[in-house]
């Protein structure tokens, strides 16, 4: 079992807008082996959701994959057709997104719409499947489970809502579920309530996830990796540990700094000053230089390449590289 | 008791819906909320949404007309014929700087007509000296005064918002969730902002927000707010360390901490359902169905504050230490 699941290699995205093309996603690479919880974490713009849309092939126009593979078991699903992806989504991979209130329809009951995607992905029969959603629906904590096959979604609070939003991704066992900002619009209560179920599904059913969220508390309670987008680059992967208390990107540093801490009512927050980059005119440097507070001459002229700190971690920042030459240096005079 | 810069009494606020054919049932947004905030204070406002934290901000200044309750400020009570009076001191900043802005104003003069409504300037050059200050002040160039709102980013127009709420130098200033639709990086920025300038100016604010770790990170006192009453108030610190209220245990536990090693050990106290629909408001104690430890009396009597610590009120029957 060397092969991930997921291997997502170069991966570029761009939208064709008016005022040129948006490197959405620009060369991204990760893994995600089976059965792991992979954390996306960075700000509005940052590449994100559109990374998950390119995984599951749900980009709207303009939106397009440019070049890169996402490698599904060692399968190019870049190549597949319409018929292929329609098999591949829900079965292999499935989302949920961010708003519950607005990912069902409004029109069907809750139980038509489950219903439809067990009988699309598997060969169960009408009977079969209103079992399946039953079962379902009780797995992820709904109460009352059959009046709830009965109802609309609006009949339906925040939480219940995306109860079921995640019992349809989960009614065909799919490998991977990504999760698109699975708890933004819920109150913190009922994001813990979540948060707990996704944890409880996964150990249950064994399936990867990739939590994508600009909440770093959520991250930090989820995943064992994670990977710190900006501007459509990753800055950073590594493990939870790794990018939490060793952080080696000055973007991920920034971040850290700039959130409030339990208890720290005196101390000053640290924000990173300025506002993000306008994808349109992509610096040719690195995207955070200008709003890192250590750049240097070489971080406005040149992308960063790729260092390894260490097996587990992954970080593109110059400062890296400057390190390793200033110990060199020290090395030498000694 | 003058001493206070605003204090709120029993304040509530019903809205009739209908429920039916000639039928209307009052909808008990805020029913009974009472506080007080001192001058350059910071009270800060929790609860999840639809406990009426927003409403209590706009019942205050009366943009609702409240059903019931008195606000005082510095001592006299605010009444729908003269707040017109008041407007200059008390101002708010709200959630969303993209709808709050309008895109058809350049940024000075949505700065500058606050200005213009007070009559704060006598020649053009004061009131073109006034919104450079205030540009300033939150942190923009005055360049940018003759730009339109959609030429800047998210934390930009809150800025725009702020420089718009101090143009008639408050004294108290409402902010409605005003980090809650701005990136981590820039809502680091805003939040900095508002100390500083309280630290200048001595501004009160009514802070609300659903982040606790935002809220306890910039208040002075916190209330949690559940279905539409305060159930516990006191020093922010003193909420964070000793919650008493079986709610706000629940709500301190559930906060996600961005700590893997604290994640890793943390215990929740994890809340059973849903908050009650406001209109069918369960007997007695309000959150009594999702309470770990109701008893027969919270089914009966809806508990007040009371007095569990120094500056510490609850809404409990059987507080929990």
């Amino acid at each position: 079992m060397s092969q991930p699941l997921l291997q997502v290699k170069d991966l570029c995205t761009s939208f064709d807008v008016e005022s040129g093309e948006v490197r959405a996603v620009n060369g991204i690479s990760f893994n995600l082996d089976k059965g792991k919880v992979l954390g996306i974490v960075g700000e509005s713009g940052s590449g994100k959701s559109v990374t998950a849309y390119s995984i599951m092939r749900i980009l709207v126009e303009p939106g397009r994959i440019k070049s890169g593979q996402i490698l599904f078991n060692g399968e190019d699903i870049v190549k597949y057709s319409k018929l292929q992806m329609r098999q591949f989504r829900g079965k292999r991979v499935s989302i949920i997104f961010q708003d519950p209130m607005t990912s069902l329809n409004p029109t069907y009951t809750i139980g038509n719409q489950l219903r439809e995607a067990i009988l699309l992905h598997t060969d169960r029969t009408k009977e079969q499947a209103n079992a399946r959603a039953l079962e379902m629906l009780q797995l992820v904590g709904v109460n009352d489970p059959q009046k709830r096959l009965n109802q609309y979604p609006h009949e339906l609070s925040g939480g219940m809502r995306q109860r079921v939003m995640i019992a349809m991704a989960l009614a065909c066992e799919p490998d991977i579920l990504i999760a698109d900002e699975p708890t933004t619009a819920l109150d913190v209560t009922i994001q813990a309530q979540i948060l707990e179920l996704m944890k409880d599904l996964q150990k249950k059913l064994g399936m990867a996830i990739i939590m994508i969220t600009h909440d770093l508390g959520v991250i930090a309670d989820m995943c064992d990796e994670i990977i710190v987008m900006y501007a459509g680059r990753i800055c950073e992967r590594g493990t939870a540990d790794e990018i939490f208390y060793n952080p080696c990107h000055e973007y991920t540093k920034g971040l850290l700094r700039s959130i409030p801490k339990l208890d720290s009512k005196n101390e000053r927050l640290i924000p990173i000053e300025g506002s993000p980059v306008d994808l349109t005119c992509m610096p040719a440097g690195c995207a955070f230089a200008a709003r890192c507070d250590k750049a240097m001459k070489i971080c406005l002229k040149q992308l960063p390449q790729e260092y390894w700190i260490n097996d587990e971690h992954l970080a593109s920042c110059w400062m890296n590289v400057k390190k390793v030459y200033d110990e060199a240096a020290k090395g030498g005079e000694a | 008791m003058s001493e206070h810069l605003l204090e709120v009494r029993d304040l509530k606020q019903h809205f009739p819906i209908s429920t039916g054919w000639f039928q209307k049932t009052p909808l008990k947004a805020v029913d009974g909320v009472s506080f007080t905030i001192d001058k350059g204070e910071t009270l800060g406002l929790v609860g999840e949404s639809g406990c009426g934290k927003t409403t209590v901000g706009r019942t205050i200044l009366h943009l609702y007309k409240p059903t019931a309750g008195e606000v005082i400020y510095n001592g006299t009570q605010i009444t729908p014929a003269n707040i017109g009076k008041f407007r200059r001191d008390m101002q708010i900043v709200f959630q969303d700087p993209y709808s709050s802005l309008n895109p058809r104003m350049t940024v000075s003069d949505i700065i500058g007509e606050p200005l213009d409504v007070h009559k704060l300037y006598s020649s053009k050059k004061e009131r073109d000296e006034k919104i450079a200050h205030l540009l300033n002040l939150v942190g923009l160039n005055s360049d940018h005064a003759r730009r339109y709102a959609h030429e800047f980013s998210g934390g930009q127009r809150q800025r725009i918002g702020i420089a718009r709420a101090l143009a008639v130098e408050p004294k108290f200033i409402v902010c409605d969730e005003p980090v809650s639709a701005l990136d981590v990086s820039i809502q680091a920025q805003i939040i900095n902002t508002f100390e500083d300038l309280q630290k200048k100016l001595g501004i009160a604010y009514l802070f609300i927000a659903h982040d606790l770790l935002v809220v306890q990170h910039i208040s002075h006192r916190i209330a949690v707010m559940y279905l539409g009453r305060i159930v516990e108030i006191g020093e922010s610190s003193e909420i964070i360390a000793n919650p008493m209220h079986p709610y706000t245990q629940s709500l301190i536990s559930a906060i996600p901490i961005p700590d893997p090693d604290t994640a890793r050990v943390k215990k929740r106290i994890p809340l059973e359902g849903d908050v009650p629909s406001p209109l069918k408001m369960p007997s007695g104690c309000p959150f009594r169905p999702r309470c770990r430890y109701a008893t027969d009396i919270c089914a009966k009597e809806c508990p007040s504050l009371k007095e569990a610590a120094p500056g510490h009120q609850i809404a409990c029957h059987n507080p929990h230490f």
